[in-house]
C-alpha cells in the first residue's frame, strides 16, 4: 500500500528533528496568519493562481529567499563541524548526516536559490526592459515556477521523511547507484532535480520566445539593454543544457529501479559516462547563473555612473563567446580522470579562453566609471565586493584549467573557495545588487540604504574570511566533504577562522531581514513616487512604481540603447496617442495544480508507491486538457479603466 | 568613533590580519607548496609561474575598478563624459592584453599537459617499483607484486626511485592523491588507472582520497612513507616473515565495508589478486 514507506521514515536524531518541527511550525504560522487576516481567497486570487510575471517573479524570490535560508543553515552547520571535529572529538554530526547535509546545500544553492533567483530577475525584469506587457507564454511560465516550487518542496520534505541524499549534489555512480545507496535519498534527490529540471526548461523557453518576438517597436537585438543580452546567452544555455540534465538523471533513475546498467561498473555499464554527460549540463549551468549576474552588474554601473556603458559591442560579443565556449569545457571538471594529455590540455585551454571575454567585460565596467558620476550607493558597494572576490576567483579558475596544477588541488577545499567566489561573489552579490536596485519598482518604496551598506559590508568582510583560508586548507591537502580529520594534520585553526567567517555572514543576513522590516515599517518616507528613483536609463523606470498590471499603456518606441534616458534628456520625447483596449491573460490555477501533482509523482516514485503515482499522472493530464480546453484565457482592459488607473479622467 | 580612528582601527586590523598568515605559512607544512618530489616540485612551480602571469592583468583590473570609483565619484568634479562609451584603442588594448597572457599559459599548459601526464613514466636510471593500489569501503590496500606482499592503509616505497602505481577501486570511485609527491587519480572499479611518482628524500607523507565514497571516507587517509633502499628491502624480509597472509579467499573478507582500519601488513599468496579484482567487473565473471 505505502510502498517502502514504513514508520521507520519519521525515526531521526534530535538535530533533524528539530529541523523538521521548524518547519512545520512555520508552515502552520503562515497558515495561521492567512486565516486570522482573511487573506486566503486574495493569495489564491491575486498571487497563487496569477499569470503576471511580476507576481509570479516576487514568487520566485520569496521561494528563493527560503531556500537560500535553510542552504545557509546547511553551510552554517558544516562550518561548525568542521570547527570542533579533529581528533578525539567527533564533532555534533554524525558521518551519514554531514553527507546529507553537503548534498542538500549544494543542491539547495544551484537548484533552488540560483535558479530561482534568475528567473525572478528574467520575470521581474525581461518584460519591463524590452516594452512588453506580458511574456509569450504566460501559462507555462505559471507551470515551470510551480515545478520549481514542488521540486524544491519534495527536497525539504526528506527532512520530515525518510533521508536525503548522501552522494554529493552531482550525485556520481557507482556511489549514487542502488548497490551503495539503496535507500531512498538519492531517489528524493533525482525526483526533486528532476521536477525543477523540467520547469527550468519550461521557462527557458517561454523567456527566450519572450525576447524574439515581442521586443517593443525599435528595438533591435544590438538596441537590447545588455541584461537582456546576458539573459539570451543564459536562456540558450537553458535550453541546449537542461534536456542533457534530464536523460542523464533518467538514466541514473532507470539505473536504480529497472536495474538497467547504464552506469553501474559491471556488466558493461559506465560511470564515467555519467560524469561526462553531468557536466555538459553542469558547466553550461554555471553561466546560467552568472550570465544574468553579469547583465545586473551592466545595468547597475551604468545608472550609478550616470554614464552609457562602455563597449556595448565589446560586452555583446563577450556574452556570445562565453555561451558558445561554455559547452567546450565541461572535462576541466575531471582532469584526474586520466584523459589522454591532449585532451586534458585541449579543455584546459578552452577554459582559459573564457576568461579573455570575462576580462574584457571587468574592464568594461571600470571604463564605465572613467568620467562618469560614480553614485557610492548599494549596489555599487555589491559591485565593488564582485570585482574583488570575482577576480580572485577567476585567477585561481585559471589556475584550475591547468591539468597538472588541477591535479594538485582537484576536490581540495582549494576548489570550493574558487567556486565559491565566482557563485556567492557573482551570482548572489549580482541579485543583492539587483534586488536594492530593482526592489522600489514592485514594491514602490526604497530600501533602508544605511542597513544595506551595512549588510553589504558584512557580506564582503564575512565572505573573504569563511573563504580564503579555504584556498590555504586547499594546499595543505585538505579534501572537501570531510566530517572529521586527524588533528596531527594542523587544519583546525584554519577551520576556525573559516567558522568564524561563516559567523559574520550570517550576521549580514540578520542585517538584511532587519533591513526590510525597517524599510517596509518606514515606507512612508522612502516612498517613490516618479517611478525612476536612481535616474534610470532603462524603460522599467519609465512606467509606474509598481507598475500597472498591463506595464506599459502605450507601447514604448525605440530608437536608440538606454531609451529611458534619452527620453528624460529631450531626444526622441514619448508620442502621445490615445490610449486602446489592452488584453491581458485570465489567473490560471491549472499550474498551481499541476505543480502540487508532480510532487505527488515525484514523492510515489521516491517510495515507489505505484497506484498513488499513477492517480497523479493521470490527474495531471486531466488538468492539463481541461486547461488547454478553455475557450477565453484573455480579459479586456477599457479606454475609460486604463484613463482611471494612469489618473487622468 | 571618529573617520581617522575607524580608518587606522581597519588598517591594524587587515595588518595583524597579514602577519597571522605569514606565521600560520611559516610554521605549518603547506603540502603542496612544500614538495618532496619530483612531479610535485613542478606542478608548484607552474602554479607559481601561472599566479605571477596572472598577477599582470589582476593588479590592474583591481587599482583601477578602486581609482576609478574614487576619482569619478560624485561631488569631486572631475571630468564628465555621459555620452563616450566607445574607444577602439582602448578596447582593443584588453581585448589584447588578456589574449596575450592566456596564450603563453595556453603554451605552457600544453608543454606542461604532456610533461606531467601522470600515465607518463619518469625518466631515471634506476628501475622502476610497482606498487597496485586498490580503494576499498574504506581503506587503501596496496599491493607489491614484485614484492609478494600487501599492505593495508600504509604505502612504504624507497627513496629516489620512481613509482608505478597502478590503481583500481572496489568499492565507488575513489581519488588517490599524495599531495607532497604529487597529483592524483581516480579509482575507479574494473578499470586501472596509472600514477608515476618519485620522491626525493626520505620522510613521511599524508595521502587520501579526495574523492566522496560514503560514510567512511573521512577515515580514508594513509601515510606513505619513503626510505632509503636498504631499509626498504630489510623492511619487505620482515614483512614476508609475517603470519599474516592475504589472497582471494581471506580478500572477500576484506573487501567488506569498515572503517578507520588500523595498519597492517600481508605476505601475499595470491600473486595477480589485482588483476583477478580488475576482472570481478569484466562481463563473464
Amino acid at each position: 500500500m505505502f510502498g517502502r514507506l514504513t514508520l521507520d521514515a519519521f525515526k531521526h536524531d534530535a538535530i533533524e528533528y528539530g529541523a523538521g518541527v521548524m518547519m512545520v511550525l512555520s508552515l502552520l504560522a503562515v497558515i495561521g496568519l492567512l486565516t486570522y487576516l482573511k487573506k486566503w481567497k486574495w493569495i489564491w486570487e491575486e498571487w497563487l493562481t496569477s499569470l503576471d510575471p511580476k507576481r509570479i517573479g516576487v514568487m520566485y524570490v520569496i521561494v528563493s529567499f527560503i531556500m537560500l535560508f535553510k542552504g545557509v543553515t546547511d553551510a552554517i552547520m558544516m562550518r561548525v563541524q568542521q570547527m570542533f571535529a579533529a581528533g578525539d572529538v567527533a564533532g555534533y554530526l554524525t558521518a551519514p548526516h554531514f553527507q546529507q547535509i553537503f548534498t542538500a546545500h549544494g543542491t539547495t544553492m544551484i537548484f533552488f536559490v540560483g535558479m530561482g533567483v534568475i528567473f525572478a530577475i528574467m520575470n521581474l525584469i525581461l518584460p519591463l526592459q524590452i516594452g512588453a506587457r506580458d511574456v509569450a507564454f504566460p501559462f507555462l511560465n505559471s507551470l515551470g515556477f510551480w515545478f520549481f516550487t514542488a521540486g524544491g518542496s519534495l527536497m525539504l520534505i526528506s527532512l520530515i521523511i525518510g533521508n536525503f541524499s548522501g552522494a554529493g549534489w552531482v550525485s556520481y555512480p557507482p556511489l549514487s547507484g542502488i548497490q551503495y545507496s539503496p535507500d531512498v535519498g538519492v531517489d528524493y534527490w533525482i525526483w526533486s532535480v528532476q521536477i525543477a529540471g523540467v520547469g527550468s526548461l519550461f521557462s527557458g523557453i517561454n523567456f527566450l520566445v519572450t525576447i524574439f518576438t515581442m521586443r517593443c517597436p525599435g528595438m533591435t537585438f544590438m538596441k537590447l539593454p545588455l541584461l537582456i543580452w546576458s539573459i539570451l546567452g543564459s536562456l540558450v544555455l537553458i535550453i541546449f543544457a537542461f534536456p542533457i540534465l534530464t536523460a542523464t538523471v533518467g538514466m541514473l533513475t532507470l539505473d536504480r529501479l529497472l536495474d538497467m546498467k547504464f552506469f553501474t561498473s559491471d556488466f558493461g555499464g559506465n560511470p564515467m559516462m555519467y560524469i561526462n554527460l553531468i557536466w555538459a549540463w553542469g558547466h553550461p549551468e554555471v553561466y546560467i547563473l552568472i550570465l544574468p549576474a553579469f547583465g545586473i552588474f551592466s545595468e547597475v554601473v551604468a545608472t550609478y555612473s550616470s554614464k552609457r556603458l562602455f563597449g556595448y559591442v565589446s560586452m555583446v560579443g563577450s556574452i556570445i563567446a562565453i555561451t558558445f565556449l561554455s559547452f567546450i569545457v565541461w572535462l576541466h571538471h575531471f582532469f584526474t580522470m586520466g584523459a589522454g594529455a591532449s585532451v586534458n590540455a585541449f579543455f584546459g585551454i578552452m577554459t582559459m579562453f573564457i576568461a579573455i571575454p570575462t576580462g574584457v567585460k571587468v574592464f568594461n565596467w571600470i571604463f564605465t566609471e572613467f568620467r562618469g558620476r560614480v553614485r557610492f550607493d548599494s549596489p555599487m558597494l555589491w559591485f565593488m565586493g564582485f570585482v574583488i572576490v570575482f577576480v580572485t576567483g577567476g585567477m585561481t579558475g585559471m589556475l584550475l584549467s591547468i591539468a597538472p596544477v588541477d591535479f594538485q588541488v582537484h576536490n581540495s577545499l582549494f576548489l570550493i573557495a574558487h567556486f565559491h567566489s565566482m557563485v556567492i561573489g557573482g551570482v548572489l552579490f549580482g541579485f543583492f545588487a539587483g534586488f536594492t536596485y530593482w526592489f522600489p519598482k514592485f514594491t514602490g518604496f526604497k530600501l533602508n540604504e544605511k542597513l544595506g551598506k551595512l549588510a553589504a559590508y558584512l557580506w564582503i568582510g564575512g565572505f573573504l574570511v569563511a573563504f580564503m583560508p579555504l584556498y590555504i586548507l586547499g594546499l595543505m591537502g585538505a579534501t572537501r566533504r570531510l566530517d572529521h580529520y586527524d588533528s596531527s594534520t594542523g587544519w583546525q585553526p584554519l577551520f576556525i577562522i573559516a567558522g568564524i567567517g561563516g559567523f559574520i555572514v550570517s550576521c549580514g543576513i540578520a542585517v538584511q531581514m532587519w533591513q526590510l522590516w525597517v524599510s517596509f515599517r518606514d515606507r512612508k518616507q522612502n516612498k517613490d513616487t516618479t517611478g525612476d528613483p536612481w535616474d534610470g536609463r532603462t524603460l522599467e523606470w519609465s512606467t509606474t512604481s509598481p507598475p500597472p498590471i498591463y506595464n506599459f499603456a502605450r507601447i514604448p518606441v525605440v530608437h536608440d540603447i538606454d531609451a529611458f534616458w534619452d527620453r528624460k534628456n529631450g531626444k526622441f520625447p514619448e508620442q502621445k496617442k490615445p490610449y486602446k483596449p489592452i488584453h491581458m491573460p485570465k489567473s490560471s490555477s491549472t499550474g498551481f495544480i499541476v505543480g502540487w501533482l508532480s510532487f505527488i509523482v515525484g514523492f510515489a516514485a521516491t517510495w515507489h508507491i505505484l497506484w498513488l503515482g499513477i492517480a497523479a499522472v493521470i490527474g495531471i493530464f486531466i488538468s492539463l486538457i481541461v486547461h488547454l480546453a478553455e475557450k477565453e484565457p484573455e480579459f479586456e482592459i477599457s479606454v475609460a479603466e486604463i484613463e482611471t488607473i494612469e489618473g487622468h479622467v | 568613533m571618529s573617520r581617522k580612528y575607524k580608518i587606522i582601527l581597519y588598517v591594524l586590523f587587515c595588518l595583524a590580519t597579514v602577519a597571522y598568515f605569514v606565521w600560520f605559512l611559516k610554521t605549518n607544512t603547506i603540502a603542496v607548496l612544500d614538495p618532496k618530489g619530483i612531479i610535485a616540485h613542478k606542478q608548484r612551480d607552474l602554479l607559481q609561474i601561472t599566479t605571477l602571469l596572472m598577477l599582470i592583468v589582476v593588479i590592474p583590473a583591481l587599482f583601477l575598478a578602486f581609482f576609478f570609483t574614487w576619482k569619478y565619484k560624485e561631488g569631486k568634479k572631475s571630468k564628465y563624459t555621459p555620452d563616450w562609451d566607445n574607444d577602439i584603442l582602448t578596447e582593443c588594448i584588453w581585448w589584447a592584453f588578456p589574449s596575450v597572457i592566456v596564450i603563453i599559459l595556453s603554451v605552457l599548459t600544453w608543454k606542461s599537459c604532456h610533461e606531467l601526464d601522470p600515465y607518463a613514466p619518469i625518466v631515471s636510471d634506476v628501475k622502476p617499483i610497482e606498487i597496485q593500489v586498490v580503494a576499498l569501503q574504506w581503506k587503501w590496500l596496496f599491493i607489491y607484486p614484485e614484492q609478494n606482499i600487501a599492505s593495508l592503509n600504509f604505502v612504504q616505497f624507497p627513496e629516489k626511485v620512481p613509482i608505478d602505481f597502478k590503481i583500481t577501486s572496489d568499492a565507488p570511485m575513489n581519488s588517490f592523491w599524495i599531495p607532497q609527491l604529487g597529483g592524483q587519480i581516480y579509482a575507479m572499479a574494473g578499470m586501472s588507472s596509472e600514477l608515476h611518482l618519485m620522491a626525493d628524500e626520505p620522510g613521511t607523507f599524508r595521502g587520501c582520497s579526495a574523492n566522496l565514497s560514503g560514510i567512511g571516507f573521512s577515515g580514508m587517509s594513509f601515510d606513505a612513507k619513503a626510505l632509503t633502499a636498504v631499509d626498504f628491502e630489510s623492511w619487505v624480509e620482515s614483512v614476508k616473515a609475517s603470519s599474516k597472509t592475504l589472497n582471494f579467499e581471506s580478500y572477500q573478507e576484506l573487501v567488506k565495508p569498515s572503517e578507520n582500519n588500523p595498519v597492517s601488513i600481508y605476505k601475499l599468496e595470491t600473486q595477480d589478486l589485482y588483476h583477478q579484482i580488475l576482472m570481478k567487473y569484466m562481463p563473464g565473471n
